[in-house]
Parts: structure tokens; sequence; C-alpha cells
């Protein structure tokens, strides 16, 4: 297990003040200044020397990223965005630092942004997190009033202005271009890359967008040295992590823990085990609802990590564990979030827009089992007809729980089919397909 | 899924903001560069919207679009694309219940029959006194406190039936119950106390987990 010297997040249950005082004595803003003295080339390669993957959900290197920006800020500025618009449904790790570590947050939002050469960074937050946004402000607020931030922020001969921007309650915004569209001004819909941001983001200027986690480990990672983060997890899936783990668990929470630890050993050591017993356990979740549920079978041996849950053909996603015991209705779980996606796709591509509706109705009625066999494939086919025919990976989102669904739970789906047609419906036959977009 | 998706019908004639709420306008639309206003609609929304007892008429989406130089057509694009702005009215207590996967798990229907039996309106009504709009909601990113619901600015968690209907209560009476758990947990940390951050726990004087505490399964130390 972790030590807790090597926690990051010291203060993720609220125990403390999330204030500036409180913040400084648990190391936060402690030689900033020097940091930012070793200049831009020596932050981005500790970054890259880390191994960090950025925590929002697609696991890609964070210091490879900023050094997509350009090397020489010239007439254009360059802008950091932070995405707080936390909204992957099991996650909720982003709003613990927001309102109980927020300092983490605005340092690293100094750091990065004199590492990518921008002087204004927007941080983005959900506008259902009301409450964190006003810790998070009066964080800024502290931050600006004692010359951490602002002109010469630090006394590093950087200038740097940060903004709080609210949003005002949609999904997709927590992708990235259209995160970008909607600080605009706009609908929250994706834009087509390239360009990629680091080229023509915010405003068309170059635009580095990382999430809320990623850029709140920065500070630290810094201070420690990247040998000590990389040091934590496995190869390629480096340091710590904050997991949340939701559902039939005796006692769900978040945890800071090591990259890697064993599935089986998160849930015991941190949320009390499963509710019944670890053979009471029906499926987990690992990563947020957009990625493969797994079975037991799979939960007994495999490591929370990207590589590891990629290999069993699922994903780490945003690291929220979510789990269901042997009470739970597997197709009626899936389901529900086949109707999550359906009112969450933004409706521009036509693939996403009318498959998600599309899933959810199948799924609806795959619930009742008022569907025919053959069914089960057409489902699959059309998750694959919607997988990477979209802009953004909404669609994808939409379309992996549907397949873990049938890869790992396809002989419950059948059940349920047989039961109703030798139930419900005396006559048997096909009855489904014509249903199909009912 | 926010409250009724129809504009409402009956329409105020005009809105303006007021002085003090035009200098926070004022202040928000400065945040963003010179010519780049337009990234002020949101915020300018919601401040008309917390003006005009939490829903937006279609005369604020017009003083918005003026003051920012927008084509009123694309306030009204973001105004209908964002959930949390309401075209029509809703009550004073607008509760938003959670019913996705991970609050489901956890007891959301519990929770939606006990909104439902109170308030004596389904999803998407109001009540008739004006006080309650009940709506289900999408994940409001707290699955490890759930089942949770959201009142206005303020969310509730770790439901279940009756703490849900004491909740209710308590709003009827015109009380505003702290936000958060509502069996008296920080935050998200396991119930019964935290397995890490133990010395910090201790100076806060937060209980740990007792040693023989049975349900802590032992696994071996890595």
């Amino acid at each position: 297990m972790l030590r807790d010297e090597d926690r990051i997040f010291t203060n993720l249950y609220g125990f403390e003040s999330f204030g500036l005082e409180a913040a400084r004595a648990r190391g936060d803003w402690d030689g900033t200044r020097d940091l930012i003295s070793k200049g831009r080339d020596w932050i981005i390669n500790e970054m890259k020397e880390s191994g960090l993957r950025g925590r929002g959900g697609a696991g890609f290197g964070t210091g490879l990223k900023w050094s997509f920006m350009p090397k020489q800020t010239g007439a254009r500025p360059h802008y950091l965005v932070v995405n707080a618009d936390e909204g992957e449904p099991g996650t909720c790790k982003d709003r613990d630092i927001l309102r109980f570590d927020p300092h983490k947050l605005v340092e690293g939002c100094l750091i990065a942004s004199f590492a990518i050469g921008a002087n204004a960074c927007y941080i983005y937050i959900r506008g259902e997190f009301y409450n964190e946004a006003v810790h998070l402000q009066q964080a800024i607020d502290e931050a600006y009033a004692a010359g951490l931030i602002g002109p010469n922020a630090a006394g590093s001969g950087w200038d740097f202005e940060l903004y709080l921007h609210r949003g005002a309650g949609a999904y997709i915004c927590g992708e990235e271009t259209a995160l970008i569209e909607s600080l605009e001004g706009k609908k929250g819909q994706p834009r087509n890359k390239p360009p990629f941001p680091a080229q023509a983001g915010l405003y068309s200027q170059p635009t580095t967008v990382n999430n809320v986690e990623s850029i709140a480990v920065v500070p630290t990672i810094l201070r420690r040295g990247a040998a000590w983060f990389a040091g934590l997890g496995r190869p390629k899936n480096t340091g710590t992590k904050v997991f949340c783990i939701s559902g039939h668990v005796e006692r769900p929470c978040n945890v800071e823990e090591e990259m890697g630890i064993p599935l089986r050993e998160l849930i015991e050591k941190h949320a009390g085990g499963v509710r019944g017993g670890w053979d009471n356990l029906l499926a987990v979740i690992p990563g947020g609802a957009s990625v493969p549920v797994l079975p037991k079978s799979v939960c007994d041996t495999v490591l929370m990590d990207f590589d590891s849950l990629r290999a069993v053909q699922s994903g780490l996603g945003t690291a929220a564990v979510i789990v269901m015991d042997k009470s739970t209705d597997i197709v009626a779980a899936i389901a529900r979030l086949s109707r999550f996606y359906m009112h969450e796709s933004c409706g521009q591509c036509t693939p996403c827009r009318e498959g998600t509706g599309w899933l959810s109705r199948v799924m609806e009625r795959m619930v009742r089992g008022q569907a025919a066999v053959d069914e089960i494939d057409m489902l699959d086919q059309v998750t694959r007809q919607i997988e990477g025919h979209t802009i953004c990976a909404l669609g994808d989102a939409a379309a992996w729980p549907v397949q873990g669904l049938i890869r790992h739970f396809r002989p419950e789906l059948e059940r349920r089919i047989r039961a109703r047609h030798e139930g419900a419906t005396p006559t048997g036959g096909r009855q489904g397909a014509p249903l199909a977009a009912e | 899924m926010s409250a009724p998706s129809m504009p409402a019908e009956a329409q105020p004639e005009s809105f303006a903001f007021t002085e003090a709420n035009l200098e926070r306008a004022r202040a928000l639309i400065a945040k963003y560069p010179a010519g780049r206003q337009a990234s002020a609609v949101i915020p300018l929304l919601d401040l008309a919207q917390r003006q005009h007892d939490n829903w937006l008429p279609r005369a604020a989406m017009d003083t918005v679009a003026d003051m920012l130089s927008m084509p009123r057509i694309r306030v009204y694009e973001v105004a209908s694309f964002y959930t949390m702005f309401n075209r029509a009215p809703v009550g004073k207590h607008l509760v938003q219940v959670c019913t996705n996967t991970p609050c489901w798990l956890r007891g959301s229907d519990a929770v939606v029959s006990s909104c439902r039996r109170k308030l004596g309106i389904d999803f998407g009504e109001t009540t008739a006194d004006g006080q309650f709009t009940l709506v289900e909601v999408e994940c409001l990113g707290a699955c490890v406190n759930a089942p949770m619901i959201q009142v206005n600015d303020d969310t509730y968690e770790d439901l279940d039936g009756p703490r849900t209907e004491a909740l209710l209560d308590a709003l009827a009476r015109g009380e505003r119950p702290a936000s958060g758990s509502t069996t008296g947990r920080s935050g998200a940390c396991p119930a019964g106390g935290p397995t890490t951050l133990t010395a910090s726990a201790e100076r806060a004087g937060i209980a740990l987990p007792s040693a023989g505490s049975a349900d802590i399964l032992p696994a071996d130390d890595r």
C-alpha cells in the first residue's frame, strides 16, 4: 500500500482548511519561483521523465502534450485550459481537489502555463459544481492577494492571469474541443482535429487542455522529482492516482493509491470490500461509464492501470470503479448508461446522434428480453458502426459499455429473451427486429 | 433533462439587470480578451437566471445578446443547449435527482419514490404552491456519496428514502440544510474513518476505523 508520505492529495477528505495558510503548511507554494527558474525545458523534461499520463481518461503523456506547443511565443498568445468539467458517471475525484485542495491546482496552473508559454489560464468548471467553484475562486483570490499569481507571479518574473469559468450543464464539454467551443460562448460541439489545440485552440491560439488532477500533481512531482513519481506504479503506468470507488461496496470512498494496485486490494483495503464478500461480486466498471464492464473472473486478478486494463479489453479511464454485486440487474445497469449517452450526445455526428438513441431503445428492450437472439449480434454490429465514426470519442464511449456487456454477459441477454418468449409470448417467434427503432 | 424543455408561453415584456448585477456582468466580461466578449454568454445567462427566479425569459436572452453584441439566435442556441438554463418557470427549490447507474446501484429508486410521494408530483412537474420542481438529471459528480440530489446550488448526498423526506420537509419549512453528506461523513472519506491520511485525521479529531473492525478484510501489504 502507498505510504501516506507518498500521497500528493493530503487533504483529500477535507480534514483541514482549503485556504492558503493550511495549503502552505501542506507544502504547496514552497519554492515555486525556484521551480520556474529552472526553465521551460527542464519542467517539460521532468514531466516526461515522471511518466505522468493524463488523468482525465485518455492517458496521454502530459509532458509530451506540453511539448507540442510552439517553442517561442510570438504574436499569438498561448493558453492553458484546465478541464474541470467532471461528469463521467462514477467519477468524483476532481471535485475533491477543487473543494479541498484548490491551491495544488492553482500552483499547478502557474507552473504548467509557464512551461507552455501561456500568460493566461482558464479553468472550466462544470456549472453544477457551484460550491466547489466558490472554494476555487477563494483560492485564486488568495493567490492573487499574496502575489503568487498575477504580474511577476510568485516572484518568478512571469506574468500570469488565472480565470475561473463556470459551465452550464453539458457532459460533452468534457471533450477538449467542445470545452473550447463552450468557453468561446458557443454550444459545446467538438471540433474536427486537426488542427489540434496546440496549433489552434482557444480563440484559434495555441492551447493546451489538461485535466484537473493532471495539473494539480505537477508541483509535487517537480518538488519531489520525476524519479520519485516514476518509481511508483509500473513502467509506463507510473505514479499515484485518485480512485473513486462507488456502488456495491461496504464503504464507498475516494482514495489516492499507487497506480497498478490490484483491483481487489483497492476495494478490500479502502472500501471495506464488496457488499456480502468478494464472492458476491458480479462485475466492475473500472474506469467510469465509458469503459467496458469486467466480470468477476477478470476482477480477481486485474491491476488498476492503463495498460493492464487495456489488456483485458477495458480501460482505466478516470479510475472510477463502479462495483456491482450479484443482486445487480446488469442489463439494466448498462442500459441506464446507454440512456445517458443518448441524452448527452451533442447531435453533431449522425452515427452518434442516431446511434445512441437506437442503442438506448434496443437496450431497454434487452432489459425486458423483448428481442430476438440474433438481435444481440445486430446490437454489437451497430456499436461498431458508431465507434470510430464520429468527430469525438462520445460515440466510442456509448459503444463500449454495450460491447462489454455482450462480451461478458451474452448468456444473460439470451436467457432473458428465451424467458420472455417462453412466458409472455406463447406463440414465440421473432418479434424483435421490427421494433428496433420503436 | 432539465426542467420543462420548452420555453414558457407567458413571457415578460422586458428584462434588465439590476445595478449590482450590471457591475458583476462587467467584471465577468472583463475576464476575456477584447473582442472575445461572447465567452461571457454562459456566465451572463447564469447571472440573469439567478436574478429572475431561476428561469430565463427570452427578454433576458435578448438583453445578454445585446450586451455581448451577439446575434440573438446564438444566445438562444446556448440557452437551449445547456441543461442548467431553465426556459420556463421552476419552483423555488429545483430538486434534481440523479438516477444514473452509480446512484441507482445505491438506491436512487427509493429517493425518487420519496420525492414523488412527498411532493405529489412527477419528473418535470412543479407543486401547485410553486415551491418545488422535480427533475431527473444525469451524473452530478458525487458518485462515491450516492445516491444524491441537488437542490439549486447545494448537493445532498448519502441519501435514502427517509433522509430524502426529512430534507424535503426542512426545505418546505424554509430551512437550508448544509450541503454535503446527510450521514455526516467528511467528503468522500470512507464511512467509519479513513484508511489513509491517518495523521491528518488524528489532528482533525476524526476517528479512525478500530483495529478490530471486522469487515476490513486483511490484504497483504504490497
